[in-house]
């Protein structure tokens, strides 16, 4: 009992005697960590308590390790009785903390948190660290703050000096962070995984201190690390023995580090995109094998097919090979690709690609798993079909904008690669309805498709439905699509998670409805430009409770009461679009405000929202990201008040006309809060311009 | 072999031969409070170095010596003091105090030659009177060799020199028991009365002496330079079969050797000089005029040239036991300005490291800032992928950050236990030749900051038992921060 009432002193605004007397009512001697739940409901926790009382702490444990799947039924477990709270309590591993204020409250609910996201917290300061390292001393393993600010080497350092278990550590985008960061970094003797992207500002000595001082390295992203040099590089392979993975990409590295980057002898995985100080004769001077390198990323890189047949003969376990934007693949690059006979995954995207090129990898590979030709100029239904007809175990395969391929490729994939799980292929618009039926009557294990622009109607979309499989359709742009086609969607593609109709004009509410009712599953679903569609579709959506990513841009027959059903259906929206929707006013302000807790990100853009919708919607406690330009009913005062009442804003897009009338000393203030100003400055645009002309424009566009 | 900084050793003349060193005192009483001040420091800082060397010889032997050490800090200074600004009142003291002390030797060779004829009968075990005699001419001899120097009226610069210790160590050896000798040195330089800016030049000399063979102090400032000007260190040519020169210091530190005999104007070249020369007549005009002074000497073998420094005491100076000539002109000049000159050129960049030569200034210009890449074990690199390699050798060493971000984190990296037997070798000599590079007093701190694994016990072992114990913690309390760990070193 003392020892609650010490837990309960500790708790600020909350008086200990209260706790005491409700303790005294609990008859389990283990108390609850006090902290959060609301005390009204109290009481009646206590009475129910009993009904529960035969469940074990490791049945409770059981129980939630089967609610992962929504956030949701944690919360509710929570809430049944005191008992299911502390379990809740200590079975939470990871966190994802809104706020960073909040944490000393949060970490003593949650003692045994080993994952810290603090992927939503714009600002984390020391403070917030040294709170973490306090309360996670030894339990913490994991640490995310690849998209925090405003914290400095001070804190990080408490980090490392006090958790001895920290083992992963993301400081990634913190450009600011300098040597004395990554000095306090090397003072994590355990760690194993760090992300240092784009931290331009640490130098070779920072990262010399950690190469010392982190000897257990297996990961380590540099990306973009300007600062670096060979030495440090050199260093870091030197030191850090135990490296499976090492991203080096766009970094000032030449050839003196890479001798030893390959004695690394557990390598695995190496990213040396776009570094423009290996050349051929980096490659060529390579006297070492690495054995163990599985992955191997070259994309970007200006190295001939020389360096190239010279470090793929030194690297004979590659799994997967990225080529992505290397100048030509001809024919001679089969001699290099001979060697690897573990060869899985080959990515050639943005290549200048011949038949001849495509027909030898096909012969010299053995067997692929994965095939990229995104964006490939050359590619032929002859090249095509040569590689896919010896690769029947192809799951994967990107074509997209290889614009010159025809029915007769489309017929050779599906004869071969019945295995297909993923097929990517935007823009090819000479396939018509006979390649889309191959597709539907041989692919049915294919779980991803992504026909967008392309010349799919109504007979080829039913033929696809056939792959039941299906999770994420992606039909933008298709304009001779209409409900009748999206109907058989709807009633046999269960599965169905993503649904993208961009544009596709002759959709209404009934293809929707349609969708609603087959597809329980659907999360994001892109309505934008489909004009015909009303709050009928909207309220039919609202039926998918996981629906988390609607955009209904330019959609301008729905109105509040659509997106007022979606925001009490649909309690998981995270990403809303209405801009344009012209006549969505406050009233889905006040309903978005009152139901949707988990809103995230929300354009306005063009609604009839005044004031008072704005600061209703500034309510809600995890909105970070908001675009309101062109609202007529907006004035500056209101927009000054919602943006102090948001706390949360990470990003703020705003006409540029609103500058000058709101106090630079507000912006400031919202601005040290970790928020970033986009100012736009577009005219207002009422019309909506037709698809057709849309498309033409495009058309055009591509022509040129 | 008189020298005018001697004159500490009245200190333990004061202790024996009480009557003698009385006048003494009463005549250099005008110490200035500065002299006393600085003597201050140069305790805290010089026996920090030297007891390793003669730890055993002299804190066992003569415990009696270190407790008299306040005595003669004033007998010190003042005979500088005068030698700075001289005066003939002075002249006279010092003359007057010589003629006591050839006196004091008087009485001391006739007791020894009465004790002489009992030798025989002690030679086994040395009466402790005779001991006590020899160090009392010990003393007295080094008193009236620094009381003559200080009579010599135009050293203006040299004021600051210390007596090089080469030519200390000769002496005591030759009177006193080696221990007694060296102890002596240990002591002289505190008393000393130098100017801030010399004080550096100071700390040398003592590294110079006491560490020679392994010190990389020296090596860096000075002796280094003093080869490459020509010092025939390498070059062993038996004494006599060259000719010695030795140029006085006023020439030395002319701007000009060369001078018109006509009109008297001064130039750096001889070639200049015969260039103005034209303008004097035409016979100054003639090719043979004009034409560089020819060898003829290349008929009859000429007695190869070198030259000697004017100061005394040092090992440049053909007085020197182990006299080292320096080969040219230019040499001597070098080596005057460098060693026996105030450093009149500070570095704009850094502002601490001075010099007395403008082209060493110009050099250490081009490699002053961030020119100093340090490891944690101390050790500092000119270049930064020799660092790196340092670093990738040796197992838990790591790159050390600039001292001032140091600073900022408020807390530095303590030292790791685990070096190298070899590292620890370099890694102590590194840290002398830090200290003695950074003389002012932060840097000296920054120094330690940055290598603290120069502090372990282990890295001191190879000298040290309580060495350390004589380092005048309580000084340095202001900024403890960085010497937190040196209890564990000592």
């Amino acid at each position: 009992m003392e020892e609650a009432c010490d837990r309960c002193t500790t708790i600020p605004g909350r008086a200990p005697f209260e706790t005491l007397t409700l303790d005294l009512f609990s008859r389990k001697s283990n108390p609850v960590p006090c902290s959060a739940t609301r005390s009204k409901k109290r009481p009646r926790c206590v009475e129910e308590w009993s009904s529960f009382e035969p469940l074990t702490e490791e049945l409770l444990s059981l129980i939630l390790d089967k609610l992962d799947s929504n956030p949701f039924d944690k919360k509710a477990f929570s809430l049944v009785s005191r008992s299911f709270y502390a379990a809740e309590s200590r079975h939470r591993r990871m966190l994802r903390p809104l706020r960073s204020d909040l944490i000393p409250t949060v970490l003593s609910r949650y003692p045994s948190v080993t994952h810290l996201d603090f992927s939503l917290c714009p600002r984390v300061g020391d403070g917030s660290l040294a709170a973490v390292a306090g309360s996670l001393r030894s339990s913490v393993r994991s640490v995310d703050l690849s998209r925090s600010r405003s914290f400095s080497h001070v804190g990080i350092e408490s980090l490392a000096v006090n958790c001895a278990g920290l083992v992963e550590i993301n400081l990634s985008n913190r450009t600011d962070l300098d040597d004395l960061a990554a000095a306090a970094i090397g003072k994590a003797r355990n760690l194993e995984r760090l992300w240092l992207a784009r931290c331009k500002m640490v130098t070779d000595l920072g990262l010399g201190c950690i190469a010392v001082g982190c000897p257990k390295l297996r990961l380590l992203c540099l990306r973009w690390c300007l600062g670096l040099s060979d030495l440090g590089v050199g260093l870091v392979a030197v030191k850090c023995r135990n490296l499976r993975s090492l991203d080096l990409s766009y970094m000032m590295i030449t050839k003196k580090c890479l001798p030893s980057i390959f004695q690394l002898q557990y390598l695995e995985d190496l990213a040396l995109v776009g570094c423009v100080g290996i050349d051929d004769e980096a490659l060529l001077s390579l006297k070492q094998g690495c054995k163990s390198l599985e992955v191997l990323d070259l994309s970007n890189q200006r190295v001939s097919l020389l360096g190239l047949s010279s470090i793929l003969s030194r690297t004979p376990g590659l799994r997967q090979l990225s080529l992505a934007y290397y100048s030509l693949v001809t024919h001679s690059m089969s001699n290099g690709l001979k060697n690897l006979s573990n060869l899985q995954s080959i990515k050639l995207d943005g290549c200048q690609v011949t038949s001849a090129g495509l027909k030898s990898i096909g012969s010299s590979c053995i067997s692929l798993r994965e095939l990229s030709l995104s964006k490939c100029s050359g590619v032929t239904d002859e090249g095509l079909s040569s590689i896919v007809k010896k690769h029947k175990d192809l799951a994967k395969l990107d074509i997209t904008c290889c614009r010159n391929i025809t029915d007769v490729s489309l017929a050779s994939i599906t004869s071969s690669c019945t295995s297909l799980t993923s097929l990517r292929m935007e823009s090819c618009s000479l396939i018509s309805t006979e390649g889309f039926r191959l597709i539907g009557k041989s692919c049915h294990l294919l779980e991803e498709i992504d026909l967008t622009d392309n010349d799919l109607d109504n007979e080829g979309l039913k033929a696809l439905s056939h792959c039941h499989r299906l999770t994420s359709l992606k039909i933008g742009i298709c304009l001779k699509i209409n409900d009748e086609g999206l109907v058989h969607v709807g009633k046999s593609c269960p599965k169905l998670q993503e649904l993208d109709l961009y544009r596709t004009v002759g959709i209404t509410d009934k293809g929707v409805i349609e969708v609603a009712r087959g597809c329980p599953m659907l999360q994001m679903i892109n309505l934008a430009y489909c004009t015909g569609i009303t709050n009928e579709s909207l309220i039919s959506l609202s039926k998918c409770s996981k629906l988390s990513d609607l955009e209904i841009r330019g959609c301008p027959q729905v109105s509040s009461s659509g997106i007022s059903a979606i925001s009490v259906g649909c309690r998981q929206i995270t990403k809303l679009d209405m801009k344009k929707c012209y006549y969505i006013n406050d009233a889905a302000m006040l309903t978005l405000a009152r139901f949707s807790q988990n809103l995230r990100q929300i354009n306005l853009s063009y609604c009839s929202i005044t004031d008072v919708g704005l600061l209703a919607l500034a309510s809600i406690s995890c909105l970070q990201n908001m675009t309101i330009l062109h609202l007529a009913g907006l004035t500056p005062n209101g927009l000054a008040a919602s943006l102090l009442a948001c706390s949360g804003l990470t990003k703020v897009k705003l006409h540029s006309s609103f500058k000058s009338f709101i106090s630079q000393l507000l912006l400031q203030h919202v601005e040290a809060r970790g928020c970033s100003f986009q100012w736009i400055d577009k005219p207002f645009q009422v019309e909506l311009e037709p698809n057709e002309l849309w498309k033409q424009q495009s058309q055009d566009l591509f022509v040129e | 072999m008189d020298h005018k900084d001697r004159p500490t050793f009245g200190n333990s003349s004061e202790m024996n031969v009480p009557s003698g060193n009385l006048n003494a005192n009463q005549m250099f009483s005008r110490s200035g409070s500065r002299e006393i001040c600085f003597d201050d420091r140069s305790k805290q800082t010089i026996p920090e170095f030297t007891p390793p060397l003669h730890k055993s010889a002299l804190y066992s032997c003569r415990p009696e010596l270190i407790i008299a050490k306040p005595g003669p800090i004033e007998s010190s200074s003042f005979v500088n003091n005068q030698a700075m600004d001289w005066d003939p009142r002075a002249m006279l003291g010092n003359l007057s105090f010589l003629e006591q002390k050839v006196h004091q030797i008087q009485d001391i060779v006739g007791s020894i030659m009465k004790n002489g004829g009992q030798f025989p009968l002690h030679q086994v075990d040395p009466a402790p009177g005779q001991q006590l005699m020899n160090s009392d001419l010990t003393s007295i001899v080094i008193q009236l060799i620094s009381a003559a120097g200080a009579l010599l009226p135009s050293m203006r610069s040299a004021t600051a020199n210390l007596p090089s210790n080469p030519s200390v160590a000769p002496l005591a050896s030759i009177v006193g028991s080696g221990s007694n000798g060296s102890f002596q040195q240990n002591k002289l330089y505190p008393l000393v009365e130098t100017m801030n800016s010399e004080y550096d030049e100071l700390i040398k000399d003592v590294s110079d002496d006491g560490f020679e063979g392994a010190n990389t102090i020296a090596a860096e400032d000075q002796d280094v330079k003093d080869n490459e000007d020509g010092g025939l260190d390498g070059e062993n040519l038996p004494p006599g079969s060259y000719e010695v020169l030795q140029l006085e210091k006023e020439e030395i530190l002319a701007p000009h050797t060369h001078f018109c005999s006509i009109c008297g104007k001064g130039f750096k070249r001889d070639a200049n000089l015969r260039m103005h020369m034209r303008g004097h007549g035409d016979k100054y005009k003639t090719p043979a005029a004009l034409a560089k002074p020819t060898k003829e000497a290349s008929l009859e073998p000429v007695l190869i040239k070198r030259y000697s420094c004017p100061f005394l005491g040092c090992k440049r100076n053909k007085e020197h036991k182990k006299f080292q000539p320096l080969k040219t002109i230019l040499c001597v000049k070098n080596h005057y300005k460098r060693s026996h000159c105030a450093k009149s050129y500070t570095c704009r960049r850094c502002n601490t490291k001075k010099f007395s030569v403008l082209a060493d200034l110009k050099t250490h210009e081009k490699h002053c800032g961030r020119d100093k890449w340090l490891c944690s074990c101390g050790t500092t690199f000119s270049r930064k992928d020799k660092l790196f390699g340092h670093v990738a050798l040796f197992q838990g060493h790591s790159p050390a950050l600039p001292s001032d971000e140091i600073k900022g984190s408020g807390a530095s990296d303590q030292g790791r236990g685990s070096e190298a037997p070899t590292e620890v070798e370099t890694g102590g000599n590194n840290f002398m030749a830090n200290y003695i590079d950074n003389v002012d007093v932060l840097d000296f701190y920054k120094g330690f900051d940055n290598e603290p694994s120069n502090l372990s016990p282990l890295s001191f072992d190879p000298f040290n038992d309580g060495g350390l114990d004589e380092f005048p913690r309580a000084s340095f309390d202001p900024l403890e921060n960085g010497f937190s760990f040196l209890p564990s070193g000592s």
